[in-house]
């Protein structure tokens, strides 16, 4: 690890920044342990928000007049901020999409429809989220494609031993894989399979939905082709959401979404594209979502996201360890040092949802369900899962009293 | 909170009457809601008269709220015919239940009842509640 110039992070310092935690639950200060789901809003990407509407709002690349051109230039700003906080060569290569799932949809459609056929695989883990399986799943289908999945050990780190058996079955044509796995946080080498992709021939499509909130990412270094995330995760809204592509493969693809916006010229003969990003970007786009994007991003980099995942991992290191203490507790996923901050786990025989409900009496947020992994949850040999996940905001506190109320729910259920 | 896992519910998770399988049932059916995963199956067994129920199995994994509800309903439906079953209102059963369900527990608390209905349905034609239709997240196999 580089040694970061930045001081640790104050995470009771930093909660004065979102204003949800003024609340109660159930009479109990709220602790949202669901982060990784979706991540709470700072007063400061709020304001943001407010203030354009209030100040600056209009259609973008639409009107001549001054409004026109001032939302235009708050857009392409934030454009800029969300490209660089990736480390993207240009900021024409980022595309706003409605969140990740769109931005991978759009690979999977404008991509894999022209690109695969017959002969060709389509590699995903068994760590993706749904939205970064299902839509290879089928595509690979409608293409007549063939299908593999990259699997999990115990730890629910890949097993790349399985690389060179899948290369043996067809041409490898696509990856596609998440850099931190929303179900066990585990950090997932990137790096690696970009390199074996790319001596397959095939493209790489990363999802970063749960990386990008809280751990670096470097397209360039990742290698990778395409990457996906979400600002919602990160302190944006809702509503928005980025992909990065490399030039000549954007330029090179078809569009996804056809309509207003995206053309250079339309005849009753035909239609051709407009330049990148706008390509792919059809429609009126999420104007002051964007521009909330660009403002999370401002948070966030004033924090630093090193700082971030410290923060977190000492958190996740904390959460296993006083978990661990419970006697009859199941625990997924990796040691602390190789994942984010996301615990996920199984008390004895208590479903899930009866745990998250008791811990929701005591104004404790956790996630109960499958978590979109079906195919790991079967891995696991479980339906379901409870997940704590932590962000900036999140204090020590908050674990003990999830510790106190799994503690609770053993009493009522056990 | 502490309403939701009163007694009798929790008397009905830790010992559920009618759990197990009925191998050459005459109807049975299998359901899954999404939202969580929990699968519910149930096996009827009618009496000679072919109409009313002489014997109801269910298994499967759930919630407490989702299994307390069904082995409650195992109880309810014993000794009712087809028709009586198809016609059993969800109130009835969640009157049983008696404790205040959010929207997304209600979809527990009926997941039972839905398969139980979609059995009788198959097996002996009996109509299917319309409020199915309502629980779109509710998928039946
Ligand atoms: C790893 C991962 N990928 C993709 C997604 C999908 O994100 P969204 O719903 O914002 O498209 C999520 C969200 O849960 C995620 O955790």
């Amino acid at each position: 690890m580089v040694a970061t110039a930045r001081p640790a992070l104050e995470a009771q310092r930093l909660r004065a920044d979102f204003p949800i935690f003024d609340q109660k639950i159930h009479g109990k200060p709220l602790a949202y342990l669901d982060s990784a789901v979706t991540a709470q809003k700072p007063r400061q990407m709020l304001d943001a928000m407010h203030t354009f509407y209030e100040t600056s709002y209009a259609n973008v690349h639409r009107g001549v007049y001054t409004l026109s051109e001032r939302a235009t230039a708050e857009f392409e700003r934030a454009r800029g901020l969300v490209a660089a906080f990736v480390n993207a060569p240009s900021p024409r290569e980022l595309i706003f999409t409605r969140q990740a799932t769109e931005a991978l949809n759009l690979v999977a459609y404008a991509w894999g429809l022209n690109n695969l056929g017959p002969g060709d695989l389509v590699v995903v883990t068994e760590l993706e989220h749904h939205s970064n399986f299902v839509p290879w799943q089928y595509m690979a289908k409608r293409t007549g494609a063939g299908f593999r999945m990259i699997n999990v050990n115990a730890d629910g780190e890949l097993d790349l031993g399985d690389l060179d058996a899948i290369a043996a079955e067809g041409q490898v044509k696509v990856v596609a894989n998440n850099l931190v796995s929303n179900a066990l946080g585990t950090i997932n080498p990137v790096e690696k399979l970009a390199e074996w992709g790319h001596e397959q021939g095939a493209i790489v499509v990363v999802d970063a939905a749960q990386a990008a909130p809280h751990h670096p990412v470097d397209v360039q270094a990742l290698g990778c082709d395409f990457l996906a995330f979400s600002a919602h995760k990160m302190c944006g809204p809702s509503g928005v959401g980025a992909l990065w592509g490399r030039r000549e493969l954007l330029e090179a693809m078809e569009p996804f979404n056809l309509g207003g916006h995206m053309i250079s010229k339309v005849r009753y003969e035909e239609t051709t594209w407009g330049e990148l990003p706008h390509k792919f970007e059809a429609g009126t786009s999420p104007i002051a979502e964007a521009v909330g994007f660009g403002a999370a991003i401002e948070y966030l980099n004033e924090i630093g996201v090193e700082a971030i995942e410290q923060h977190e991992q000492k958190l996740a290191a904390y959460a296993l360890e006083r978990l661990g203490e419970i006697p009859g507790i199941k625990l997924y996923g990796p040691p602390p040092d190789r994942r984010a901050g996301i615990v996920s786990f199984n008390l004895g025989e208590i479903h899930p949802h009866d745990v998250a409900q008791i811990l929701d009496s005591e104004g404790i947020a956790i996630r109960a369900g499958h978590h979109c992994c079906q195919p790991l949850m079967t891995r696991l040999g479980v339906a379901a899962t409870n997940r704590a996940s932590f962000y900036l905001y999140t204090i020590p506190e908050e674990i003990d009293r999830l510790v106190d109320g799994l503690h609770k729910v053993q009493k009522i259920l056990g | 909170m502490d309403d939701l896992y009163r007694e009798v519910i929790l008397d009905h998770y830790k010992n559920p009457r009618g759990h197990g399988v009925i191998e050459d049932a005459d109807a049975s059916a299998e359901g899954v809601n999404p939202l969580c995963g929990d699968e519910v199956s149930i096996y009827v067994q009618f009496a000679p008269d072919g109409e009313t129920v002489d014997e109801v199995k269910f298994s499967g994994r759930g919630c407490a709220i989702s299994q307390a509800s069904t082995s409650m309903l195992m109880e309810m439906v014993v000794g009712k015919t087809a028709q009586e079953i198809a016609e059993l209102p969800k109130e009835e059963l969640l009157e049983e239940v008696g404790i205040p369900l959010t929207p997304i527990r209600l979809k527990c608390a009926l997941l039972g009842l839905g398969v139980l209905k979609v059995a009788l349905h198959r097996a002996k034609g009996t109509p299917l509640p319309q409020e199915w239709a309502g629980l779109d997240e509710l998928e039946l196999k």
